[in-house]
């Protein structure tokens, strides 16, 4: 039971990286990123490939998980950004779609449906419960680590040009911030923060596989952000968490149920997702923790009579 | 060779037709709308379900089924539209885009829930492909292409020659002016809705004649869609026949290069060339 709740919150804290991956895209910027389990997967496969087959060491492995899902993050927005957000969404919608496809296909490469097993662990399996204790350690403190960070550049000068591109991109332009390149730098910023949250993921579970990668995994992150509050990466750490106790609540809630078969509990907690998700956007859209307008920055006071 | 190209582009026609009908669907619901409604591909497979309800359980021959297939998508996409999408319209197109995928999920898992995951096929008769030569087709495939083309013809009929078709080019193109014509917006966008699935339930359908209705149907055509209303141009319903005309011969023709399983990644690719090139599509209206 005790590693059961364990095992939770480390899948919790991987959730809170992918929140704050969405914040970051999403919420500071307006860009809507429906393809954030394709940029999960990435990051998951660049590690478990170069750790697994090519031996590289695993610290080297994430570096270049984040380094792939920042180059894969550029390259995904360089048609779009110049666009409506609207295209952006299905362009992201279809990428995770073909991340799927090229993972189950090139067999030479991923290891095609069955995937990769045996992904090496970041602390030795063998340390029993400690291993699942050291990893909750490693992984909450990587998100509170992304989280402060987030946070940091959320109030800077940069944060604040993110956030006039997501009010209104023209009036942005106007005053002078390069719109196209601010977008480019938060969105690949996140895809990099996704392709972390895979790798870490990835050497956890020991086991990559394009049938992890599902649609509903965005679909989770989105009820998370949400529910937390877009746009405060600290309301997307929460959010992260309350998902988690909300997923275990319907996979609670969908057992109760007398006289339904596995397949009708896995839809009825799905529908409860997207229930879920419908509702928040319809009845709390600021979630838990709504966004702060942050104040000007006062001039400074000069005293009568002298001259600034 | 030639004769596997030239078979590969009548598969392309029939199956780009096919596509055309979710296609226009879909960019029909954009054009009024104005957000892209992600939920297509559960309508597709609602459409596919209850057409599969009508023909097999019911004993329904093929064309009241086709009707109950655009009924009960075209319904279920109304509701969906009243309940969940348009309490957020003052939020924007995003937010109506992000709540059509949780709608979309909600859908599908309320057709898994009902009838499993299992495969379903249709009550068909098998019948022997026409030859031409070297080339081969079946004749379901001749009905299931006559169907699309009766019903884009209809389509065409009803917004060149009736009001309420006339009221719904009026608002796609222009919303405000409509309005000042005494067109009712909310009347146009709940019939564009409700049309817009209904082709969408068809769409599922047609497709699930060829195989097989299961819970995925819908969600497997999507890119395609998605990859005929972008190179047509979004919102564009000529533009859409022709999208999805063009890629389906462009998914059929890949399939002799590469492995069958790319087929839906073709759509993809063709969306970020047309972005990259060319954002308003072949016939779009421009889409800064």
């Amino acid at each position: 039971m005790v590693n059961y709740l364990i095992f939770i919150l480390v899948v919790a804290g991987v959730y809170a990286l992918l929140a704050q991956s969405l914040t970051l895209s999403w919420g500071l910027t307006g860009l809507v990123n429906l393809g954030l389990v394709g940029f999960f997967a990435i990051g998951a496969y660049a590690s478990a490939m170069t750790t697994k087959w090519a031996g590289w060491p695993i610290p080297l492995g994430i570096a270049f998980a984040i380094l792939v899902g920042l180059g894969v993050g550029f390259l995904v927005t360089i048609s779009t950004l110049r666009l409506r957000d609207d295209y952006l969404a299905i362009v992201t919608l279809g990428f995770a779609e073909v991340v799927r496809l090229v993972a189950s296909n090139e067999i030479w490469l991923t290891g095609g449906t069955d995937g990769i097993a045996g992904v090496p662990s970041i602390v030795p399996r063998a340390w029993g419960p400690n291993y699942h204790i050291t990893m909750l350690v490693i992984v909450t403190g990587l998100a509170i680590t992304v989280h402060l960070v987030l946070s940091h550049l959320a109030s800077s000068p940069w944060g604040r040009a993110l956030r006039a591109v997501r009010e209104d991109q023209i009036v942005a332009a106007v005053a002078g911030k390069p719109v196209v390149l601010l977008k480019a730098q938060a969105f690949s910023l996140a895809a990099a923060i996704a392709a972390l949250a895979g790798a870490i993921y990835g050497h956890y579970t020991s086991y990559v596989a394009p049938e992890i990668y599902q649609p509903l995994i965005t679909i989770y992150v989105f009820l998370a952000v949400t529910a937390g509050g877009v746009g405060r990466p600290l309301g997307a750490l929460i959010g992260a968490y309350l998902l988690i106790g909300f997923l275990e609540l319907t996979r609670f809630m969908a057992e109760v149920v007398p006289g339904v078969t596995p397949v009708q509990a896995a839809a009825t907690r799905e529908i409860m997702v997207g229930l879920a998700l419908i509702l928040l956007l319809r009845l709390r859209p600021d979630g838990l923790l709504p966004e702060r307008n942050q104040k000007a920055p006062q001039p400074a006071a000069h005293p009568k009579g002298t001259t600034p | 060779m030639l004769s596997s190209i030239v078979q590969a582009l009548l598969n392309g026609l029939v199956s780009g037709t096919i596509l055309a009908v979710p296609a226009i669907g879909f960019t029909a619901i954009f054009a009024v709308l104005r957000y892209p409604n992600f939920a297509i591909g559960s309508l597709a497979t609602i459409g596919a379900y209850a057409g599969w309800y009508a023909n097999v359980r019911l004993g329904w021959p093929l064309e009241a089924s086709f009707a109950l297939a655009f009924l009960g998508a075209g319904i279920a996409a109304v509701s969906a539209e009243w309940l969940a999408v348009r309490p957020l319209e003052k939020s924007g197109a995003l937010m109506m885009a992000i709540c059509s995928l949780a709608v979309g999920i909600v859908l599908e898992n309320m057709v898994r829930f009902g009838f499993g995951n299992d495969p379903r096929g249709f009550n068909v008769p098998l019948m022997r492909d026409i030859r031409f030569g070297d080339l081969r087709i079946s004749p379901q495939q001749v009905e299931n292409f006559a169907v699309a083309l009766v019903l884009m013809a209809l389509l065409w009929a009803a917004l060149n020659f009736t009001r309420m078709g006339r009221a719904m080019r009026a608002t796609a193109d222009n919303p405000d002016l409509a309005r000042l014509k005494g067109v009712e917006p909310a009347t146009v966008a709940a019939i564009t809705v409700v049309v817009g699935g209904g082709l969408a339930g068809v769409g599922g359908m047609l497709v699930a004649l060829d195989t097989a209705a299961d819970p995925l149907t819908g969600f497997r055509l999507i890119l395609s869609v998605f990859a005929a209303a972008v190179l047509g141009g979004l919102g564009s319903i000529p533009g859409a026949v022709v999208g999805a005309l063009l890629i389906g011969m462009v998914e059929e023709l890949t399939v002799l290069l590469l492995a069958p399983n790319y087929r839906t990644a073709i759509g993809f690719v063709v969306i970020l060339i047309v972005l990259t090139i060319r954002p308003s599509g072949l016939f779009g209206e421009k889409s800064g």
